[in-house]
This record gives C-alpha cells, sequence and structure tokens, in this order.
C-alpha cells in the first residue's frame, strides 16, 4: 500500500505539524512519500530531504501554489489518486480547507481529526468538542484522512538523501484569488508545538493587562493562548484562540488564567500532561480538569509569580 | 442574488454529551436540539446581506429527519424567505450530504452557499468544502468578514496564522467562522410569522443519490479521565509543586 501526507508549510521551512502526520502515516504499513506544493520552496525540500522513513518527495513548484489555495492543492492531489491508498494531511487550517475537496473528488467519505489508529481502517476520532472518542471504520477503498497532531509524536529528522520526484502543476483553475494576509509576528514558539502554554481569558480584562502573561511567557519560553471570549473581546488576536473551534494544544505544561472552563475551551487544552488553573471563582469549572488550582484574583498571583520565577 | 443557507439540527451547545451504556452511540435521549451555531451565524450574514440590499432570497435548507422542520422554522423566523427539508431517517455522513446539498444547488441556482465551518456533533468540517468541489466552484472557508462588491465576494479568513484575505467569484461557498457576526434573536411577531412560510419536504429517496454509508461507528466512549488535581494555597506551593512534583519548569 502507498501512502501520501501532504506537507504544510510557508515556501520556506515545513509546519511542526507535517511531522506529526508523517508519525501517523507510518503506522500504517506501506510506503510514505511526502507530497511539497509550492512555490519557490527548495528550503521546505532540503529540510524534508532530512525526514527519516520518508520513501520520496513528490514536489511541484509553481506559482499557482504560492498561497495553497484549496481548489489547485485539491486538484492536483487528487490527480494523484491511482497511486496512492491514503491521504493524510494535518488537521490544521491548512488541512481542513483542501482535504475534503480531495475526497469529494475521489468519492470517499473523509475521516476527520483522527487520534489513534487502531489498524488500517480503524480509527479513534473525538466528536462533541472531545466530550466523547468515536471508534470508527472506513469501508472505502481509498482513505483520506487529517490527523490531530498533538496526538502522535513527531518524526525524527536524521536521514539526508529522501529522493525527490518532480511533477508539474496542473493548468490553474482560478477559481478563487490570494488578496492578502496578516499573519502574526512573533518570538515565541507556536502555540501548538510550544511545550509551556499561559492562557488568559475574559477575567484578564484587557489586551493591555495580556503583558501580565507576555512576560511570564518570555520567562519560561511558553507560547501565550486564549480563550474566545478573551479573542472576541478584542483583547488578543484570533490566532491566539485554544479550542473546539480554535487550536487543539498538549502541552507539558498547560496554565489557564482567568478562564472558566467552557467545554468548548477544555476540547482544546485537556490532553495537556499538566494543567495549572489560576481563577479568582473557587466553583470554576476549569479546576475540575486542573491538576494544580489556586484560588486567586490573577491581578495578585501573576506579578508574583513573575516575581519569583 | 439568491442566497442558500444549509444548516443542521445537533445537540445544544451546552448539553454534555455523553455515549450510551452500552457504548454503540451518543446519548440523544431528551437532549435539547438547536441549530448548530455555526449555521445560525451563516443565517445572519445571509440576512444582513439582503437587509443590505444586495439578495432577494434566502433558502434555508436542511437534511436530515423530520423533526428538523423545528430548527427550519426558527430559520424562517430569523430570516429565511422558504425552507426545505430533504428528509431522510437516517443521519446521513458528510459527502452524501453534500450530494444531496449539490443536487438542490443545481436545481435552485443560489448565487452564494453560505453555511457553517463545522457541526459541533461529529466536529467534521467537511460539508462545505466538498460541496464546493462537487459543484466545481471556489470556496472560502472559516470567514470573519465578507464584502460584495458586484460579481466579486472578498473574504476575510481566519487561519492558524493570523487573517488570510482571498477573492471568490459567484457562485461560490462561504463556510462561517465564530465572529463573522453576532445572531439576532428571533422576534415573537416573526416567530408567529414564519409559522406561514412555505416548507417543502422532499423524501430523500427521491433524488436518486446513493447515501449508503461508508464509516461504520463501531464504539463511542467517554475519553481517559484525568486524575483529581489538587488546591493550592499560595503561589509559592503552586512553584514549588511544578518544580519539584510535576518537573515542568525549573
Ligand atoms: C460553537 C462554539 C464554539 C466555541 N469554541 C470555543 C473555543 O474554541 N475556545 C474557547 O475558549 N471558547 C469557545 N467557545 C466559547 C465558550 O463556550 C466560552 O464562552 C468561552 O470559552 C468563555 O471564555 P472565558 O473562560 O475566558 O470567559 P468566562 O466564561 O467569562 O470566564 C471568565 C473567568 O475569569 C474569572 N475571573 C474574572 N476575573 C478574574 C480575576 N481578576 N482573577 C482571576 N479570575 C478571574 C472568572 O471567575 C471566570 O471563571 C465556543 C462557543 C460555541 C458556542
Ligand atoms: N444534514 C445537514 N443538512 C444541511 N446542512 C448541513 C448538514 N450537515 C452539515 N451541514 C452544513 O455543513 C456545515 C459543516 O458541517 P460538517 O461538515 O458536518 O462539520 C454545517 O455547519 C452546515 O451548514
Amino acid at each position: 500500500m502507498s501512502i501520501l501526507v501532504i506537507a504544510e508549510h510557508d515556501n520556506s521551512n515545513l509546519k511542526a505539524g507535517t511531522l506529526n502526520t508523517l508519525a501517523a502515516a507510518q503506522q500504517l504499513s506501506g510506503d510514505v512519500d511526502l507530497f511539497i506544493s509550492g512555490n519557490n520552496h527548495d528550503g521546505v525540500i532540503n529540510e524534508a530531504k532530512t525526514i527519516d522513513g520518508l520513501n520520496q518527495i513528490i514536489s511541484v513548484d509553481s506559482e499557482i501554489y504560492n498561497n495553497f489555495l484549496a481548489e489547485d492543492i485539491a486538484n492536483i492531489v487528487a490527480s494523484l489518486e491511482s497511486e496512492y491508498d491514503y491521504f493524510l494531511a494535518p488537521s490544521s487550517t491548512f488541512g481542513k480547507n483542501f482535504m475534503p475537496r480531495v475526497a469529494a473528488k475521489i468519492d470517499t467519505q473523509m475521516i476527520s481529526d483522527i487520534i489513534e489508529i487502531l489498524s488500517e481502517d480503524t480509527y479513534k476520532r473525538p466528536i462533541y468538542a472531545g466530550s466523547c472518542i468515536a471508534t470508527v471504520k472506513s469501508n472505502d477503498s481509498k482513505k483520506v484522512i487529517t490527523v490531530r497532531t498533538t496526538a502522535f509524536d513527531p518524526v525524527q529528522k536524521n536521514n539526508s538523501d529522501v529522493p525527490v520526484k518532480t511533477i508539474d502543476a496542473l493548468t490553474e483553475l482560478n477559481l478563487s484569488s490570494f488578496v492578502g494576509e496578516e499573519l502574526a509576528q512573533s518570538d515565541r514558539p507556536e502555540l501548538t508545538s510550544a511545550s509551556i502554554v499561559i492562557s488568559g481569558g475574559r477575567g484578564m480584562q484587557s489586551g493591555d493587562n495580556f503583558h501580565l502573561l507576555d512576560s511570564i511567557a518570555d520567562k519560561l519560553g511558553a507560547a501565550v493562548g486564549a480563550s474566545r471570549a478573551a479573542v472576541d473581546a478584542g483583547f488578543v488576536p484570533n490566532d491566539y484562540q485554544v479550542g473546539q473551534t480554535g487550536k487543539i494544544v498538549a502541552p507539558d505544561l498547560y496554565i489557564a488564567v482567568g478562564i472558566s472552563g467552557a467545554i468548548q475551551h477544555l476540547a482544546g487544552m485537556k490532553d495537556s500532561k499538566v494543567i495549572v488553573a489560576i481563577n479568582k471563582d473557587e466553583d470554576a469549572p476549569i479546576f475540575q480538569v486542573a491538576d494544580y488550582g489556586l484560588v486567586a484574583d490573577l491581578f495578585n498571583a501573576l506579578p508574583e509569580i513573575d516575581s519569583k520565577l | 442574488m439568491k442566497i442558500l443557507v444549509p444548516i443542521k439540527r445537533v445537540v445544544d451547545y451546552n448539553v454534555k454529551v455523553r455515549p450510551l451504556s452500552d457504548n454503540t452511540d451518543v446519548d440523544l435521549n431528551n437532549v435539547k436540539m438547536a441549530v448548530n451555531p455555526f449555521c445560525e451565524i451563516a443565517l445572519e450574514e445571509a440576512v444582513r446581506i439582503k437587509e443590505a440590499g444586495n439578495a432577494d432570497e434566502i433558502i434555508a435548507i436542511t437534511v436530515g429527519k423530520n423533526e428538523s422542520q423545528e430548527q427550519l422554522r426558527t430559520a424562517l423566523a430569523l430570516g429565511a424567505d422558504r425552507a426545505i427539508l430533504v428528509e431522510s431517517d437516517e443521519l446521513l455522513e458528510p459527502l452524501a450530504i453534500a450530494k444531496v446539498l449539490a443536487k438542490i444547488s443545481t436545481e435552485e441556482s443560489p448565487d452564494i452557499i453560505l453555511m457553517g465551518k463545522q457541526a459541533i456533533d461529529g466536529d467534521n468540517n467537511q460539508t462545505g468544502q466538498m460541496l464546493a468541489e462537487l459543484l466545481g466552484v471556489s470556496q472560502a472557508t472559516n470567514a470573519s468578514e465578507v464584502t460584495i462588491e458586484g460579481d466579486v465576494l472578498k473574504v476575510t479568513r481566519e487561519i492558524d496564522g493570523g487573517l488570510q484575505t482571498i477573492q471568490i467569484t459567484k457562485p461560490a461557498i462561504i463556510t462561517t467562522d465564530l465572529r463573522l457576526n453576532e445572531p439576532r434573536y428571533a422576534s415573537l411577531p416573526n416567530i408567529m410569522k414564519a409559522k406561514k412560510k412555505e416548507l417543502t419536504v422532499k423524501p430523500v429517496t427521491d433524488l436518486g443519490i446513493d447515501v449508503t454509508k461508508r464509516v461504520d461507528v463501531l464504539s463511542v466512549e467517554l475519553p481517559p479521565s484525568r486524575e483529581a488535581g489538587v488546591m493550592v494555597e499560595t503561589v509559592d506551593d503552586l512553584l514549588e509543586k511544578l518544580k519539584n512534583e510535576a518537573k515542568v519548569i525549573s
């Protein structure tokens, strides 16, 4: 059997989630190829050549794929239908955007967000914001799967010479076009792969107050996240959101500050190894999932933590 | 301009869903049902586009059991002009739903299809993109802003790194993220008026689409539970435990 993993990258570097997706792919039996569509993405290919356990890299380099528009990526991935039995991508906004189109094109019922592979055709996935875990068996001959990256440890990069095959771009579909983007610039680790995450909720009261978290994050080498309420209130940008509809994180340490612990928030962080909750309400549901709970006013607790680190 | 809004009947987002005792499925007995929150946002956006004079008709559609009429009536009360129920006794999978929606879209020829980015039951996040592919049209998922400039739609999308703006041409599919708008509540007079609006019911079997299940649900279980934690009294206690017990900071 042959397996194709679609790489997520920004034309310069691979995104960490690609390595976790490859780890899931390597649990299936068969050769694993990595598909990289992009524009002037030599740096990404050089990085990918070092990945362990890869059969080959399939690369397509064209302006068409510069902004990863769903229609064109789905088109070229689906054109490889006859050569592969499995198509896997990270369950990020990148993967979710085009994989269902691939599935529709090759007439397969896609399986979203798997967290465990039980056999070639049977997987576990969270449903209802992670309140339940379903075990599902796909009866389609081809599988189209997105992978919850926090559930699989990344593959290593000790290789040097994975062969690269270059394929031609397909004709541009011209269905949608890129206008612009505003990407967050940060020196901190990426939220989904950071080993420590500190998140603030509505209790933070303002965007300015997030500097209380920033300063601790800098000392701990942590990423900063937020609840939906904090994002909706405009305290921080949307890419901070952790939860059912935001990012899924599972760091070694997650610190929730001024967050009540709604199920939609828990969906994004309850697989963290150690959870700390700081909340002034001792009945806040977040304490039910916390390993360490501190009932305190965050405006006292955060400066104290900061000064003692 | 015509807007089609596919909506889904799902468990209310406040309900904590549990598995049945035999673990064959989730327990949906006597739980409160509602319109999927992302679909409410899609409908609200459609109503705003119409109120701005950019659309003349909004059609709400759902594929589901007969009781989904309740959610269609809600959609009518919130501003849809008419509604379609494609009735199916079995709950269908996203690909089958997308095929049904594609068939109706071909009959109705909407200019825009506005739908939720995900249904909060299966959290699949598939149907909109599948429908776009089946119809061969453009898509803008996770929309947080939609601007209409004649035949061109500019959509700002929430992506992992921040925001992306793309341009799509009609007909197109837009899926909604949470921050696109804040849906209104239905007023009593509008709830009354909704009772008189047209709601067509078509059996899915009349459409001639193969909706056979492709995926078997073998079991549904609770996630592994976390061990009960401890409450600490002071910041010093907390830092001491994180350093020496959990060993997650140094
Ligand atoms: C379809 C859907 C999807 C959703 N997806 C997400 C998602 O992905 N992520 C997400 O987070 N939410 C999501 N939500 C929203 C979720 O239901 C909650 O509304 C949200 O998580 C609440 O955020 P919060 O805990 O910051 O705010 P609140 O619930 O208002 O809690 C604020 C907390 O701060 C505490 N507090 C206040 N002041 C202080 C102080 N001075 N010191 C200490 N503590 C203080 C309070 O005691 C309270 O517990 C979603 C909702 C829906 C309907
Ligand atoms: N049974 C259905 N009937 C109508 N629309 C649906 C149905 N299921 C899903 N949708 C639409 O597709 C969106 C995404 O659903 P999903 O792919 O299941 O996460 C929903 O927000 C709805 O707009």
